[in-house]
């Protein structure tokens, strides 16, 4: 099993650093400390290991460290980078490992942007040397890249010659949307083993500055410290300490306080069910943050994440993931009403930010995804957004036959109407109703109202209200005719049918760049017996099917 | 050094095809004549400023390649430096010579560069390239303590030599790489050994040269790499690469020769102050440092830096890089064409010492990867026979001492052995006790600081510094007291 949790004092491949507003986020990866045996991580080239600390690091960056307002990206190594991903590690690994390790790749490298963007806290990467294809694109995530200039050290995105497929992790399109470099010389960026280097790298873009090595630590620290300057993060407050979860976990089953995950195997499902707050409301923000990861939102979302990412890495033959919830809405209203109240606080930021990235690995979930709106559920505000983010949405229409809880209701907030943006920068409800805006208006009319079923149903905002009589047939009709069909066009159509609205960088990456990356990683032509990825390190040369596709 | 470019100009104006040596017919090649007269001024510039320091204005008798054949290919004359013409000389062209090795092994060898391995080719150039003019800024100083006129004009030799090879990696890069090509070209004579902002590539080319005995080691072991990797590449299957390296080691061989007898007349003058003054004991330092030798001890020491700083420059034993240059037919082994196997290598094993948690074990490994392993073991071989030649000159004295070189795991910073320690026998050991021992086997500072107080430069005709043996014979068999250096005063 492939674990996401992990914490600095067990890192192998990273070291933080804090110089004040400053921290240094510095990457020596452990050259036999891979993931599973068979490859070397020389050269900082890094494998899945590699990313989860560095995700973790992130996070941690955010959370434990409010007063760090510029993360400094760098090698502990001398004169190398990173060396991007270990090839012999993507030569050797299944399709779906691959899959699976560049979209968690792809996904850590948007919360670095997130944080630049949103939390104050901006990257800087500092290259001393060789920033290889996944290396470069690393560096490609941080606000501002600096490059040493010593007449070695160099960009470069390789994978086209050397390797057969795509700088999958955002690489191809960070060079034209985000450092908006021309496309003619992007092409020639990208054919060239050997890359760029010095002024010329800054001509085309590639980098924000190059400086001599006399220099290069000094102007790192003054350029850290000047764009610290602009931060709105507290100087002077302690941080939230992100402690171990707590997991209960068997073959079938996996707890965590506010998330509990069930697996049925024959059906090949798993049903994600999230619950509402067990403690009283804090009083206070000082007392919220005394309450640090347990607040429950917080506590929430980590979990949620982590479940996420379980059931992606561990757990490929669940197809369909559903999402139920339990517990009091007005509870939850309170949690949320409180967030609201203290949107300007760093760490109740950091909570509503997290929960718009985890909403958004809901989005990217290659599994068929349904909420179910049973009674005694709570989806109100951000856990009704998970109707909006799954492939469609179920709700029971009255009460259960011998049962007296009462019939399930949902309530919209102003969390679906803004904070919550998907992917391609627009609501999950902006989304749903592109061509239906007065729909939209006349959702946003009922927020804070409890809307039954047919209410619901009558605004767009589940698929189906099923009174008690169909529910279980129509359920089990679903189920079992969905875990029928071929998973890789349930893949591709979900996908396809999710992102509707207009096309943002993190849509290409995930649309475009991914899928044409993962088309490439099941062609022969890299994977083949005679493909480069499999050739590369022997020195053998790849054979290609010259037919174009 | 804008105003010491005007000196060449009218050179460069006048039928230049004409004043550079060559025979690869340049006066045709009108683009290659444009791109070398563009560079040629600013090599010029490179060597005023970054070449021997002081003597530009003086006649050094120096030998000039002006043929490629091997029996008559250099005259030997007086010349000031910035004179000498520096000339692009390839090894004749062998009619049907086909690809020797790897996976076009049989097909006739490439006359321009397939452009799937030009990054590649480009890359070898380049690093090879940058070794020329390295070795020429790291020994610039020397001048200044010469032994005697003959080193100095052997000193002058070297670097002009190495100034030539620098010609011969411009000419490819700028003949055959296009604009990148010469680029690359330009940015040979940008970099500078040991300048923290644009260093040389590889790292034994950014130390220092202090002294004459640094000098000799570094002709001996580290012009002795570059033999190797010349060796490598003159098999390539780009036959301008392969003609070029061949006269290359043409030229090379003296280098070694400055450095082995340069390092056995140090040799022997120590052994012979020892034998007048009774001294048997290799061990007493003091006296014969006293006398104003280089003692034995110190002389090892100096052996295993540079050998251990050399071994570095082969790379990671075990290389992909030098994998795909074999397979390609970029760069073969050593003398290739005297080996006898099927030249592919792809079914081969070949035995690799590695470093396997902190021991060191010999693994057998795929040969195309372990082609870096396999040229570091004929160096050692090759290097190892040179210094059995300095053993013979201890037998000849009945003094009882040996200079060997360390193992080759001892003091490495690349490849293989870069994150152990080891001491020169191979005995694998912690940080502490490396560092604690380390003393015994490298240079200390009191070593370096005797070297040079040794250093007082002696020119008048026919005399030699009292650390160091006259030679045998003189350059083109000149007598004794011949003017090798004429310095004006």
């Amino acid at each position: 099993m492939i674990s996401f949790q992990t914490n600095p004092a067990a890192y192998q491949h990273w070291e933080l650093a804090f110089e004040g507003p400053v921290a240094r986020l510095r990457m020596g990866v452990k050259e036999d400390g891979g993931l599973v045996p068979g490859y070397e991580l020389k050269l900082n080239s890094y494998d899945l290991g590699v990313d989860i600390e560095l995700y973790d690091a992130v996070q941690r960056l955010r959370f434990e460290h409010p007063e760090v307002k510029t993360v400094i990206l760098e090698s502990a190594k001398e004169r190398v980078f990173c060396a991007g991903a270990n090839i012999r590690m993507l030569g050797s690994s299944t399709h779906v490992h691959k899959v699976n390790f560049c979209k968690f790749t792809n996904e850590t490298r948007n919360s670095i942007e997130d944080a630049s963007e949103f939390s104050g806290q901006r990257y800087l990467c500092a290259i001393n040397g060789t920033a290889a294809g996944g290396g470069y694109e690393l560096a490609l995530a941080a606000d501002h890249i600096m490059l040493i200039d010593d007449g070695n050290a160099s960009v470069s995105l390789p994978e086209v010659p050397l390797l057969a497929v795509l700088p999958g992790t955002g690489g191809l399109t960070r060079l034209v949307d985000k450092r908006m470099m021309r496309r003619d010389l992007a092409d020639v960026f990208c054919s060239i083993e050997e890359g760029i280097k010095g002024q010329r790298a800054v001509d085309w873009r590639l980098v924000d500055e190059t400086v001599v090595s006399s220099q290069f630590p000094e102007a790192v620290k003054a350029r850290a410290e000047a764009m610290a300057s602009g931060s709105d993060r507290p100087s002077d407050e302690s941080g939230i300490s992100l402690e171990p979860l707590g997991i209960i976990s068997s073959d079938d089953e996996r707890h965590y306080a506010h998330v509990d995950i069930s697996v049925d195997r024959a059906g090949r499902t798993a049903v994600v069910l999230l619950k509402g707050p067990s403690t009283q409301l804090p009083a206070d923000l000082a007392t919220a943050k005394q309450q640090g990861c347990n607040f429950w939102p917080l506590a929430l979302v980590r979990e949620l994440d982590d479940a996420l990412l379980y059931l992606r890495t561990n757990e490929p033959e669940i197809g369909t993931v559903i999402f139920k919830t339990a517990g009091d809405s007005a509870q939850v209203a309170a949690y949320e009403n409180f967030l609201s109240d203290h949107q300007g606080d760093w760490f109740i930021r950091e909570i509503i930010l997290y929960m718009k990235r985890t909403l958004k690995r809901v989005d990217y979930t290659s599994r068929s995804t349904f909420a179910f709106v049973e009674p005694g559920s709570c989806f109100y505000g951000f856990l009704a957004e998970l109707l909006f983010a799954v492939d469609r949405s179920y709700m029971l229409d009255g009460q259960f036959e011998d049962d007296d809880t009462a019939a399930p209701t949902i309530t919209l907030s102003a969390f679906n109407f803004g904070v919550l943006p998907m992917g391609n920068g627009l609501t999950r409800l902006q989304t749903r109703f592109l061509g239906e805006s007065e729909t939209l208006e006349k959702a946003r009319s009922v927020i804070g109202e409890s809307l039954l079923a047919d209410a619901a149903e009558q605004a767009g905002l589940v698929t189906f209200a099923l009174d008690d009589i169909d529910w279980e047939d129509d359920i089990r009709f679903l189920l079992e005719e969905r875990a029928s069909y071929s998973p890789d066009a349930l893949t591709g159509m979900e996908a396809n049918l999710r992102f509707a609205g207009p096309e943002t960088m993190e849509t290409k990456i995930f649309g475009r760049l991914s899928a044409w990356q993962n088309w490439i990683f099941q062609r022969p032509n890299a994977v083949g017996e005679q493909g480069a990825l499999k050739c590369f390190g022997t020195g053998e040369r790849a054979t290609y099917d010259q037919k174009r596709v | 050094m804008s105003e010491q470019t005007t000196e060449m100009t009218p050179t460069v104006e006048v039928n230049y095809a004409d004043k550079i040596p060559n025979n690869v017919n340049l006066s045709d090649d009108r683009r290659l004549q444009r791109a070398m007269e563009k560079w040629q001024p600013e090599f010029i510039d490179w060597w005023k400023s970054m070449g021997p320091d002081g003597f530009q204005d003086a006649e050094v008798y120096l030998r000039t390649a002006v043929g490629a054949d091997p029996k008559g290919w250099a005259v030997f004359d007086y010349v000031k430096m910035p004179e000498y013409r520096w000339g692009i000389l390839l090894a004749p062209k062998e009619e049907g010579r086909v690809i020797p090795f790897g996976k076009h092994k049989g097909e006739p060898v490439w006359q321009e560069v397939p452009g799937e391995y030009r990054s590649m080719l480009k890359r070898l150039l380049v690093i090879q390239g940058d070794t020329e003019p390295a070795s020429v800024e790291q020994q610039r100083y020397l001048g200044k303590t010469c032994p005697s006129l003959y080193d100095l004009r052997n000193l002058f030799q070297v670097n002009v030599e190495e100034g030539r090879h620098l010609w011969a990696m411009a000419y490819l890069l700028q003949k055959y790489f296009g604009k990148d090509g010469r680029e690359e070209a330009e940015a040979l004579l940008n970099r500078r050994s040991g300048d923290e902002d644009k260093p040389r590539i590889l790292g034994a080319f950014n130390e220092k040269t202090p002294d004459w005995l640094s000098f000799f080691m570094f002709t001996f072991f580290t012009d002795r790499d570059g033999k190797m990797q010349l060796e490598s590449l003159a098999q390539s299957g780009f036959d301008p690469l392969a003609r070029t390296c061949r006269f290359m080691l043409t030229e090379e061989a003296h280098h070694m020769f400055v450095g082995e007898s340069g390092v056995g007349r140090v040799i022997r003058r120590t052994l012979e102050k020892m034998k007048e003054a009774g001294i048997t004991d290799p061990n007493e330092v003091d006296k014969v440092r006293a006398l104003g030798g280089v003692d034995l001890p110190a002389l090892q020491r100096k052996v295993n830096f540079h050998f251990s700083v050399t071994l570095d420059l082969f790379g990671a034993e075990v290389s992909t890089n030098a994998a795909n240059a074999f397979n390609a037919g970029i760069k073969g082994r050593y003398r290739e064409d005297r080996l006898e196997d099927d030249h592919q290598l792809l079914n081969e094993t070949y035995p690799v010492l590695r470093g396997v948690d902190g021991k060191l074990v010999e693994v057998e490994e795929p040969a195309l990867n372990a082609i870096n392993a396999r040229l570091l073991d004929d160096y050692i071989k090759d290097a190892s026979a040179g210094v059995n030649r300095w053993n013979k000159i201890f037998d000849e004295f009945g003094i009882d001492f040996q200079i060997t070189v360390p193992h080759k795991a001892f003091n490495r910073r690349v490849g293989e052995f870069a994150e152990m320690h080891v001491d020169v026998a191979g005995n694998v050991m912690s940080e502490a006790e490396w560092n604690a021992q380390a003393a015994n086997w490298l240079p200390s500072q009191a070593d370096e600081d005797y070297l040079l107080s040794l250093m007082k430069p002696v020119t008048e005709k026919g005399q030699y510094a009292d650390w160091i043996a006259p030679p045998k014979v003189g350059i083109d068999k000149k007598p004794g007291d011949f003017e090798y250096v004429t310095i004006e005063s």
